[in-house]
């Protein structure tokens, strides 16, 4: 190789001839709302989503009934009977109201949960992906003793041996997610601990927090939450199926899973009734199915 | 120049950093993989030393090593008089030393934008979040960079070069007198390349910079070095002016090296590599001269006794581990070559 002159770098900042300068500078997560936003279907969801969020909130506003208010002789009545838009229950509650309320505990136990389990479950993941050895071991085999159970039984056994109620449903529900969490994140942060920039980091002088802070949470961030949002569905799933069994919400507490148990001795009577929560159910989870879809698609991006 | 560096301790004639038998082993179930076995040399202030070698044969670790990423596991390192974990402690180390590495792609973090990581340095070693950003703009400008264009860039938008820059960038902020360049641009096309080690030669008299270029491209070496260190299978072969190994190559390995480049003259391409096959594996390395097995000289006392690396320190010479360049070893070329 030649001797060649050297350039005058001071002098000339380089101009690039590929690629002229980007006038406009795009983070990741702005690139991810661009890519969502000309996502039709999966904006008509959100909307849904969102829609279903806050009825649940605004429930007392737009519930025409009390939920709770019983009625002997308009058990069981069909839609528009004396003003109950989708009729009365099995014990002459308004139906739409108990509907519109029973959300408000449903995505409760569809939400907390995997919020728990993200915090808990993602923290445990890191720490082991990032600290290696004994203590990747350690963190990683007891996820697996949780592992061995299906998610279901885990939860059932988990919520029968503390007696039911909202609160140790979403307490079971989160033992179950941790592990899957834990483990997506050690995987994304174990991958993540090997590259070069992470080596840098180190040798500029960084402390192991500081590096996990600036340079690892960001990136797992990704997976964790696209995998966190495809969870919210089986939650709902899950924690109707707690209640379902009497394990989860107590009566006469309105919940979607509940109204499922109480009303299926009507099956014959009122079929259209009957499925009303499960049509509920089935509508926010595969809404929050088809989001998280749409989320992973824009958030799944090679650079 | 009149500029003095208040961290210059032992003056012009102090070594920048001496590595006495470095060794690092690792673990691999039950076999031991002897990554860098025993490896000395000096490194004086301002000048470029140039590792070549195979891939496998420890560069990296080396470099590693000197930046105690990697902890030896014997080995005793100088770093301007000052012995590492004695007189001077790792952190000191590393606001000193800094290292660019190989892989543009995975050596910057894709969440950040550039200016933020190469501000990340000084901001962990003490400087206000203002003060660091008003380094990393200092900075980009020097490696050639307009920090108003490419500082709020995302590393997937730059180009292979400029994201090299990048790198260069990020080790300068931590304003170190030592760089080690890790295959830095072994990983760029050839114009680009050509920008890139000129930069290095400008940033290096500007900023008074002393470099260990590890590369296995001999040309870029020769290009940039002045002083050869030849590794084979984690030791030192060959060490010397690059002049002087470049125009005469003392051991059979450093020959064949040279022998393997392309020539530009067709006359004078040669048919067959000089050397065949794969270096043996550093898990269990040959008895005797490590080189014995490729090398067409090779004979009994080669797997008997290993060849020594004599008067290292003596920055005149120019050595081989080798019995032919020593008389008297038993070794019936001995003193030919």
């Amino acid at each position: 190789m030649s001797e060649q002159a050297i350039l005058p770098v001071d002098a000339a900042p380089e101009v690039e001839v590929e690629g002229a300068p980007a006038t406009r500078v795009r983070s990741y997560w702005q690139s991810v709302l661009y890519r969502l936003r000309h996502d039709w279907i999966t904006m008509v969801f959100g909307a849904i989503v969102l829609a279903i969020i806050l009825i649940a909130i605004a429930a007392p506003l737009i519930a025409p009934f009390d939920p709770y208010q019983q009625s002997i002789i308009g058990r069981l009545k069909p839609f528009g009977w004396r003003g109950h838009p989708w009729g009365t229950d099995e014990l002459g509650r308004d139906m739409m109201s108990r509907l519109i309320y029973g959300g408000r505990i449903s995505l409760l136990m569809g939400l907390a949960p995997v919020l728990v389990a993200t915090i808990i479950g993602g923290a445990l993941g890191v720490i082991g992906g990032f600290a290696g050895r004994i203590v990747n071991t350690a963190i990683m085999r007891t996820m697996d003793v949780f592992y061995a159970f299906p998610s279901v039984l885990l939860a059932v056994a988990i919520s029968g041996a503390m007696g039911g109620g909202v609160f140790t449903g979403i307490i079971s529900l989160s033992l179950v997610f941790i592990p899957a969490m834990c483990r997506i994140a050690e995987t994304a942060t174990a991958q993540i601990k090997i590259l070069d920039y992470i080596e840098a980091a180190r040798a500029s002088g960084a402390g192991t927090l500081t590096i996990v802070r600036h340079h690892v949470l960001g990136n797992v961030l990704g997976p964790v939450f696209i995998y966190a949002s495809s969870l919210v569905s089986v939650s709902i799933l899950l924690a109707s199926g707690l209640s379902f069994l009497g394990l989860g919400v107590q009566p006469p507490e309105p919940d979607w899973g509940l109204m499922l148990s109480t009303l299926r001795q009507s099956l014959y009577v009122d079929p259209l009734g009957c499925a009303m929560p499960g049509v509920a159910i089935f509508v926010t989870s595969i809404c929050f199915n088809l989001v998280s879809d749409g989320v992973r698609s824009a958030m799944d991006v090679r650079e | 120049m009149t500029y003095v560096d208040t961290r210059d301790r032992g003056g012009a004639a102090q070594p920048m950093l001496i590595a006495r038998s470095l060794q690092r082993h690792f673990h691999v179930k039950d076999a031991v993989v002897r990554a860098v076995d025993g490896v000395s040399f000096t490194l004086y202030k301002g000048e470029t030393l140039g590792v070549v070698g195979e891939s496998g044969c420890g560069k990296s670790t080396l470099a590693r090593l000197l930046l105690h990423l990697v902890v030896p596991d014997k080995g005793e390192l100088i770093f301007d008089g000052d012995t590492v974990g004695e007189a001077i402690n790792t952190a000191d180390l590393r606001r000193q030393v800094q290292m660019v590495f190989q892989d543009s792609y995975s050596s910057l973090n894709p969440r950040m934008p550039v200016q933020d990581s190469v501000a990340f340095g000084p901001m962990v070693q003490g400087r206000k979040k203002s003060e660091a950003r008003s380094i990393a703009q200092d900075i980009l400008i020097k490696v050639g960079l307009r920090p108003d264009l490419f500082g709020p860039r995302y590393p997937h938008e730059l180009s292979g070069g400029q994201k090299q820059r990048v790198n260069i960038a990020r080790a300068l902020a931590v304003g170190p007198r030592m760089v080690i360049l890790d295959e830095a641009v072994s990983a760029l096309d050839k114009s680009v390349e050509a920008q890139v080690l000129n930069l290095l030669r400008q940033l290096k008299r500007t900023l008074n910079l002393t470099y260990l270029f590890i590369s296995h491209d001999l040309n870029v070496v020769r290009y940039i070095s002045d002083r050869v260190l030849v590794m084979y299978l984690g030791q030192v072969v060959e060490l010397g002016p690059a002049a002087e190994v470049f125009a005469g190559a003392r051991h059979p390995y450093t020959q064949a090296l040279l022998g393997s480049r392309l020539s530009m003259d067709a006359s004078r391409r040669i048919e067959s590599p000089p050397l065949v096959g794969d270096p043996p594996s550093p898990i269990n390395p040959p008895s005797g001269c490590r080189f014995r097995t490729r090398c067409p000289h090779a004979e009994d006392v080669c797997a008997a006794k290993m060849p020594a690396l004599e008067h290292w320190e003596d920055r005149a010479s120019h050595v081989a581990a080798c019995h032919m360049t020593t008389a008297g070893s038993g070794h019936s070329l001995a003193g030919t070559v």
